[in-house]
């Protein structure tokens, strides 16, 4: 089980948290003209790094600030995690 | 009642407890601290099983986890428990155990025909026998390997006992009480780390208690007592016998299984049965030992051969010779302990040492004592069925490869030491890659991903001397970086008698001629030839190897088997164990019961129950409840005999005619509050918001981005800033999640909050014609007409001194209401709407009602809205803004979304009018076309409508659009039915919803 510190809360058990995806995915943009490939990209496409990934959980039981994890995927190392408005660009 | 093989003198079991037993239905005696193993073999006992393939008698060959032959069967309590190992099992007063794996009985077992038949259960024989003919696996082949395979038989009854879990912090966990997990335990204790201390048997001091050590002027067992009770008696420590880490997890969270009352005859009343430990550690110090390796021979499983250490530890630990004329067979000076031991208490042992021409002060011990050693010696085979009988023992070449001197001597045990194996599991599980160490033969730990260390003869040193240094200094140092304290411990002195090399030698080779069997791994019965096999197939990955003839596999996860299996693969494909490399070792590392693992979480425990303010009142009028998600909801509320379709009939005919209410509290309830709240609605919902006027309400239907529907319900504009939002019951915690994920991540610039409030509401939903009539009695001072309170509206009131909200909605598709108060006055609302509305024929119904009101009214609900469908298909598009944007909206554009004729939701009528359709039931237009007859939709929900009175389905089917008033068959090839029916529109009763607006 991991243990992921949450910027909010401290370090928490993974049992305190839903797992939310790849955080580097960005929402097209509200009325824009989109074509169907980049929409279904947006929507369903997601790499499956082996290695450090960006990623989404959600402290559910805890705070229910939505966090970032950057994290190894083949180890579960993790690196650093950073609040829903960190590392926007 | 004497026991033939128990020594007067030595021991640590109690002689002043004698406790009785059965085993296999025969009662013996032993002592208290015995194991089954120790007690049994005290009485001469050592047929205790059949071995899993082929039937072989199998006695003991280890002393505790090490062992793979001795699994019984245990009853206690009333309760059986099988693949209990007799070497770690302490007996108590009144144990049954017996034996499992033969039939009908160990001594005379049907299924030794498997070892005449050997030819046909060959490596990989389940992938190659019993194929032909095909017939004949699920009637023949199938249930002869099932009665055939698996120790013992797990109970099909309900565990009474209890099992508890246990979350623990700590900054170092210590895995094994011997040398090092004292030394280094007792030296970061004293630098103030929380130190945890586990070791799996009952004693703790690991190989202490029966090596001839001395450590600071004491024996290993008189240390090892002082070094423990001082731990004990520390308010940092946390000290646990018969307790087993078996798993290494991520991030440093380890996995104890303690084993409470299994040693004791009951449970204790404020105990439970085993106690399942999570333990996030700062730091592990894995000191779990090592394992002694098996030498391979002729008909190495006979009963009587045994690993050398295990001879030992039941001569100092329980007092017990596992035989009076022991041979003991050694590549290294281990075996000379045993002899020694042996001798000391009047026993003569021969000693065949598979070396030349050693030397150590061990071995002149043994010659000092006048122990007889034959140098370059093997045994080629042991005789004997259901125990050894003889040897046959031979002179070995120097280059190992040829026998001589063949000859058979007498002996009742043969006891083996094929040097050791560091028990790296854990470190292995913790991501830690292992190397070969040339001096051991064996693989020790490298560096680990997590923060562990291995420590002691787990991590390959065998001295004392050396384990002792290095524990004490990893104790200091791993506490140091934690607690940052320089308090050091002096290391004690260490006198120990010097050994010297064990020979690499492992594998007897046959002498001309004979073609005994010898096994690798004891408990899958794993021969050289079985691996020989495997090779020449042409398996190379020894992970395939391990598969496909089942080496080191099972409960015994390899314990003894794994290097002399890897060795013979790389002498077979001339290469080096390193290259070989091992198989992945995975937790647990001896078998965990599921009444453990699973713990307090069975039945009702297993998930919270969640009960509304007004369950009380449910009960006491016969409510009969059903699960909705986590929540109990009353499903009807029975009278007199009535079955649910009566009651639930009566109720939902009462709701058209008079007046129902039904308890809503389970419905989702979010507070959306902020200036940007209407912006938000409406990026969330598909229809339009920004112009909700307050104090109204709206049904609102929201998407995922892949354009299918998540979920729906109202929501009122309570205040200008201030949203009351409903969920469906089911999906409301998700969508709690999707409103705060765009919130924080999608559109942070938003200045809205959301927060659950599911459970500070109370709801009543008061439904039916009478409905206006009681709630002017209900509100006296509020104007409730339909001017005043039109379909949609909302208005706070007062009922009776208490603030309510009342919501004009409708999901019964009747003149509806829904009054909300807070959940401490709901029982108060429910009991008052009960009373008040007596006069108007008022009566609570449940959702089997529920359900059939809004059915036939063509309502969508979670059967529906199935995560398959889009607005469109559950004729929602109405609700589809073409404006604005929102979530989802460019998927609905996909071609898939866009086809003409695609699902779309339809009323289905059976043309009997008396048939109702299952559930579940496809709609097809050739109830006898071809298989796979191709089918149009599925019935989705089903209800007997009050209205019509016969029975009506709403189904999710092909072109819905132009389907109504075609004839169809609804088939259940599950129920065996097929029914005409009529394809009706969804809205089978009010369809112009004059109703709900009256």
């Amino acid at each position: 089980m991991l243990y992921i510190f949450c910027p909010h809360c401290g370090s928490r058990s993974q049992n305190e948290f839903a797992y939310g995806g790849d955080a580097t995915v960005k929402r097209p943009e509200l009325n824009k003209e989109i074509s169907d490939q980049d929409w279904d990209n947006f929507v369903y496409l997601r790499k499956s790094p082996r290695g450090k990934h960006l990623e989404l959980w959600h402290h559910i039981s805890g705070c229910r600030q939505w966090i970032k994890v950057e994290r190894d995927t083949s180890t579960h190392e993790i690196f650093k995690t950073y609040k829903a408005d960190e590392l926007t660009e | 009642m004497s026991q033939d093989y128990r020594l007067d003198n030595i021991g640590m079991v109690n002689r002043n407890k004698k406790i009785s037993f059965t085993f296999n239905g025969k009662k013996y005696f032993g002592y208290e601290g015995d194991t089954i193993a120790s007690a049994l073999i005290a009485n001469g006992v050592h047929l205790v099983g059949r071995s899993f393939k082929y039937h072989r008698p199998r006695g003991f060959f280890g002393v505790g986890v090490d062992e793979p032959y001795a699994i019984l069967q245990l009853e206690r309590n009333n309760e059986r428990d099988p693949n209990i190992r007799a070497t770690e099992q302490e007996i108590f007063e009144g144990l049954e155990v017996k034996s499992v794996n033969c039939w009908p009985s160990v001594n005379f077992d049907i299924g030794a025909i498997n070892n005449f038949l050997k030819m046909f259960f060959p490596a990989g024989f389940y992938y190659k026998t019993f194929m032909w003919p095909p017939s004949f696996w699920y009637k023949i082949y199938e249930p002869f390997i099932r009665m055939a395979a698996g120790f013992g038989e797990a109970s099909i009854k309900h565990d009474k006992e209890r099992y508890e879990h246990k979350y623990e912090y700590c900054d170092l966990l210590i895995t094994g009480s011997g040398p090092s997990g004292l030394a280094s335990a007792y030296a970061a204790a004293k630098n103030g780390a929380r130190v945890i201390l586990a070791e799996d048997k009952p004693r703790y001091g690991g190989s202490l208690l029966t090596s001839d050590v001395n450590i600071g002027n004491q024996t290993g067992a008189e240390w090892s007592e002082k070094i423990i009770t001082e731990l004990k008696s520390m308010s940092n420590v946390i000290v646990k016998n018969r307790s087993q880490v078996f798993g290494y997890y991520d991030h440093n969270m380890l996995v104890m299984s303690e084993r409470i009352s299994d040693h004791l005859p009951k449970t204790q009343k404020y105990l439970p049965k085993q106690r399942l430990w999570y333990i996030r550690a700062k730091e592990v110090l894995i000191s779990s030992g090592s394992i002694e390796r098996p030498l391979v021979f002729g008909n190495n499983d006979t009963p009587g051969v045994m690993l050398s250490s295990a001879a030992k530890e039941y001569i100092k630990v329980y007092g017990v010779l596992v035989g009076k004329k022991p041979l003991i067979f050694t590549n290294n000076d281990s075996g000379y302990e045993t002899a020694i031991e042996f001798k000391k208490n009047g026993v003569n042992p021969l000693i065949l040492d598979t070396r030349k021409e050693p030397s150590s002060d061990i071995i002149t011990e043994a010659k000092n004592l006048g122990i007889e050693i034959k140098y370059s010696y093997v045994v080629v085979a042991a005789k004997g069925y259901k125990k050894v009988k003889s040897a046959d023992i031979a002179k070995i070449s120097d280059n190992k490869k040829d026998l001589s001197n063949i000859e058979n001597i007498e002996c009742d045990c043969i006891c083996v030491s094929g040097f050791w194996t560091p028990s790296i599991h854990l470190a292995s599980q913790s991501g830690n890659k292992s190397e070969f160490n040339e001096k051991i033969d064996a693989f020790i730990p490298k560096k680990s991903k997590q923060k562990e260390n291995t420590i002691g003869s787990a991590n390959g040193k065998f001295t004392l001397e050396e384990t002792i240094n290095e524990a004490f200094n990893k104790g200091y140092e791993v506490s140091n970086k934690i607690t940052e304290n320089n308090n050091k411990v002096s290391i004690p002195t260490v006198v120990e008698k010097k050994s010297t090399e064990h020979d690499k030698f492992w594998c007897v080779p046959l002498p001309k001629g004979k073609s005994y069997k010898r096994f690798l791994d004891f408990q899958n019965d794993v021969a050289v030839t079985d691996i020989e096999l495997a090779l020449r197939e042409g398996f190379r990955s020894i992970e395939h190897v391990k598969r496909y003839t089942t080496l080191g596999m099972a409960t015994d996860q390899g314990k003894t088997s794994n290097l002399n299996g890897l060795q013979l693969v790389s002498d077979i494909e001339n290469k080096v164990v390193p290259q070989v490399g091992h198989t992945t070792f995975r937790p647990p590392y001896t078998p965990v019961s599921i009444g453990a693992i699973v713990g307090r979480e069975v039945g009702k425990h297993s998930k919270p129950t969640r009960k509304s303010p007004m369950h009380q009142w449910h009960e006491k009028n016969n409510a009969v409840f059903v699960d909705a998600g986590v929540w109990l909801r009353p499903r009807y509320y029975k009278q007199g005999n009535e079955t649910l379709f009566e009651a639930s009939k009566r109720e939902a005919k009462n709701v058209r005619k008079n007046v129902g209410v039904c308890d809503v509290t389970t419905l989702g309830k979010i507070d959306v509050k902020g200036p940007d709240a209407a912006e938000f609605l409406n990026r969330v919902y598909t229809n339009a918001w920004l112009k909700l006027p307050v104090g109204k309400a709206r049904y609102g239907v929201m998407l995922r981005e892949d354009g299918i529907v998540m979920d729906d319900g109202t929501t009122t504009r309570i205040s200008e800033n201030h949203y009351h939002m409903t969920t469906t019951t089911a999906q409301a915690a998700n969508v709690l999640s999707h409103l705060e994920y765009y919130l924080q991540l999608v559109w942070p610039e938003l200045n809205v909050n959301v927060v659950s409030t599911t459970e500070q509401w109370a709801g009543a939903a008061i439904a039916g014609p009478n409905s206006r009539a009681l709630l002017m009695k209900l509100f006296p001072n509020t104007d409730v007409s339909n001017e005043a309170l039109p379909f949609m509206g909302y208005k706070e009131a007062d009922l009776f001194g208490i603030p309510a909200k009342i919501y004009r909605i409708s999901f019964s598709g009747e003149l509806a209401y829904e009054v909300n108060v807070e959940s401490d006055y709901g029982n108060f609302m429910w009991e008052k709407i009960i009373e008040v509305g007596k006069e108007f024929q008022i009566q609570p119904y449940g959702t089997e009602a529920l359900s059939t009101l809004r059915i036939e009214m063509g309502h969508v609900a979670g059967s529906e809205l199935d995560g398959r469908t889009i607005p469109y298909d559950a004729s929602l598009e109405g609700l589809v803004s073409k404006k604005k944007d929102f979530i989802g909206k460019r998927s609905l554009s996909r071609s898939a979304f866009t086809k003409p004729d695609r699902e779309k939701i339809v009323g289905v009528v059976p043309l009997d009018k008396t048939t109702s359709i299952p559930e579940g039931s496809y709609i097809v237009k050739d109830p006898k076309a071809k298989l796979p007859n191709p089918k149009l939709g599925h019935v989705s929900a089903s209800c007997w409508s009050v209205e019509y009175d016969n029975p009506f389905s709403l189904a999710i089917i092909k072109d819905g659009k132009n389907m109504i008033g075609q004839k169809l068959f609804a088939m259940s090839p599950l129920k065996n039915k097929t029914i005409p029916v009529e394809i009706v529109s969804s809205h089978y009763v009010d369809p112009e919803g004059k109703r709900v607006r009256a």
